[in-house]
């Protein structure tokens, strides 16, 4: 299936509709992303006749359900390039993957160990490990970034020292649409004996993630940011972490024997899957992941390069534009601030045109902050984005500008 | 003018713009009209949270009528808010706690009141109402 942006659409109908009076412009793929009515068909068929519990009944429907539920847990390992399935964990999301590997951690870290997290990091890849270093009386570390918002490798590697327990970094930053090279910065952590946890949430959408070729400990991401239903998401962990690493959350599905006194656990995955899942999420995800494979993440990835390039280009000619992260390899998310202008301000006015992009901190508050502005406008594109998207976006920002500046 | 009678005129003045760009214009116009908050009191105490931009509002009674002053760094945030004072500055606190918000629905802001992260406009009436109830309480003393 070539890449046909006009097809491509068809299957977005929520594309299609007036906001203010004027043609609705998506630009707000980072914060979410539309749904291809494929995936929106698969949950409602899923409700329509498969539905049951799974895992633990001996009648028909709920083996239908358990076997597409797995199937979805394959497909997602195959996805990532996973060695096998038991290494992919449903949760609800990149929020709770991080959430889940902080508390399995807690053992792991002592006092006086150290984490490191980089400063480009979003909310959820930050404060879970400031709060377990609090908890354990152990140091957060911050990786700082070079001025073009590119990661300071040379930093990097001098803070690699043995009391480091674990590195925590986005694989690409939802502020400054940097891509991290993650395969050269695992090699440089495995080399000092610190394990690697890639929060992916923009970066299972632009980018291959291999997470053997990448040889990372542990990678996390959200359904929603990648075409599929809220509500999913996945961490992936190595088997030799995670079969060491202690439960969760408890309850039924991640146990095998339970007595009044005591209580055995279950096997991976579903250690770590307490509850009933979120099976039609899964059944989403699956779906959405197959739309993007009959695509071509490739050709997904040039168009969505051509977007990012020509936005960038087309703002920059704007007087007192100034494009907030400009490292050499970036994907899809393009932040900016116009200098006397209130992003705020600039996103109210874009809004009227019907364009719809995000405004302030975008959960990386000590990212603004050091980088000493109010916020930033993001414009983040997805598959369906149009160049002629680009180009009324453009528009609206110069007209906004104008009126701004009075 | 009692505040209905401000609110309205408001709506009034409003309702000559049909196209949004005129309507932010004019906004952003009235905005440069509001009555500024003395620089002593644009500290942390006196901001509002909530806001994506920042907000400053203080209040004080004079002869049994609130004087309300502020300042933002976002031009169409402070249009807002100097609707909101141009409507509700220098009246009773009794009079302020029971004006409705409604007028705001009329001329059209009602996007800017929904209850996002971001929104400081209803953190913005909040803290004046409180303003209003503190002083209340105060003149029945």
């Amino acid at each position: 299936m070539a890449f046909n942006i006009n097809t491509i659409r068809d299957d977005f109908p929520v594309l299609n509709q007036q906001v203010n009076n004027q043609s609705l412009v998506y630009f707000d793929n980072a914060a979410t992303t539309q749904k291809p009515v494929q995936v929106i068909q698969r949950i409602s068929d899923y409700y329509l006749h498969e539905n049951s519990n799974v895992h633990r009944g001996v009648h028909h429907l709920s083996q239908m359900a358990t076997e597409a539920y797995e199937k979805a847990r394959q497909s997602v390992a195959a996805f990532i390039h996973a060695a096998e399935p038991d290494e992919i964990i449903f949760t609800r999301g990149t929020t709770e993957s991080i959430n889940l590997l902080s508390r399995a951690l807690v053992p792991w870290i002592e006092s006086n160990d150290e984490i490191l997290v980089s400063a480009m990091e979003h909310h959820s890849n930050l404060v879970p490990w400031q709060q377990l270093c609090a908890e354990r009386h152990a140091r957060l570390k911050i990786v700082p970034l070079n001025e073009d918002g590119s990661l300071d490798l040379n930093f990097l590697e001098k803070m690699l020292n043995p009391q480091v327990k674990l590195l925590a970094l986005t694989h690409i930053s939802n502020v400054l649409g940097t891509v991290n090279p993650v395969a050269e910065i695992v090699k440089l952590a495995h080399d000092k004996g610190v394990p690697v946890l890639l929060d992916g949430a923009q970066g299972i959408a632009h980018s291959h993630v291999d997470v053997s070729a990448l040889n990372v400990d542990f990678y996390a991401f959200s359904g929603h940011k990648v075409y599929a239903p809220m509500g999913i998401g996945v961490l992936y962990g190595r088997k030799t972490w995670l079969k060491r690493l202690p439960p969760y959350q408890f309850g039924g599905e991640m146990i095998d024997q339970v007595t009044f006194e005591k209580t055995t656990f279950n096997q991976l995955p579903y250690k770590y899957e307490a509850g009933t899942p979120n099976v039609s999420g899964a059944l989403g995800l699956e779906t959405a992941l197959q739309y993007l494979s009959r695509i071509g993440l490739d050709e997904i990835f040039k168009h969505e390069d051509k977007l990012l390039q020509s936005a960038t280009e087309k703002l920059e000619q704007i007087d007192g534009m100034r494009i907030i992260g400009r490292a050499k390899q970036k994907a899809a998310v393009l932040s900016f601030i116009v200098n006397g202008i209130h992003p705020y301000d600039l996103g109210t006015l874009l809004d009227q045109m019907g364009i719809a992009v995000r405004t302030g901190h975008h959960c990386a508050q000590p990212l603004i902050d050091q980088l000493g502005i109010p916020g930033t406008v993001r414009a983040s594109f997805g598959l369906y984005s149009t160049l002629q998207e680009v180009d009324a976006f453009v528009e609206a920002v110069k007209k906004a500008v104008k009126m701004l500046r009075g | 003018m009692t505040i209905s009678e401000k609110e309205q005129a408001i709506i009034g003045e409003f309702s000559l713009f049909e196209d949004w760009m005129d309507k932010y214009t004019y906004l952003i116009e009235l905005g440069k009209d509001l009555p500024l908050i003395d620089e002593k009191y644009k500290t942390n105490q006196y901001l509002i949270s909530g806001c994506q931009s920042r907000v400053w509002l203080h209040a004080e009674l004079v002869d049994g009528k609130m004087v309300l002053t502020a300042d933002s760094d976002a031009v169409i945030t402070k249009g807002i808010v100097s609707v909101l004072i141009k409507a509700w500055s220098g009246q009773k606190p009794a009079d302020i706690l029971n004006a409705s918000t409604d007028f705001l629905d009329k001329i059209g802001l009602a996007e800017h009141l929904s209850p996002t992260r971001a929104n400081g406009l209803l953190s913005m009436i909040k803290q004046i109402k409180l303003y209003a109830k503190a002083f209340q309480i105060k003149q029945d003393q």
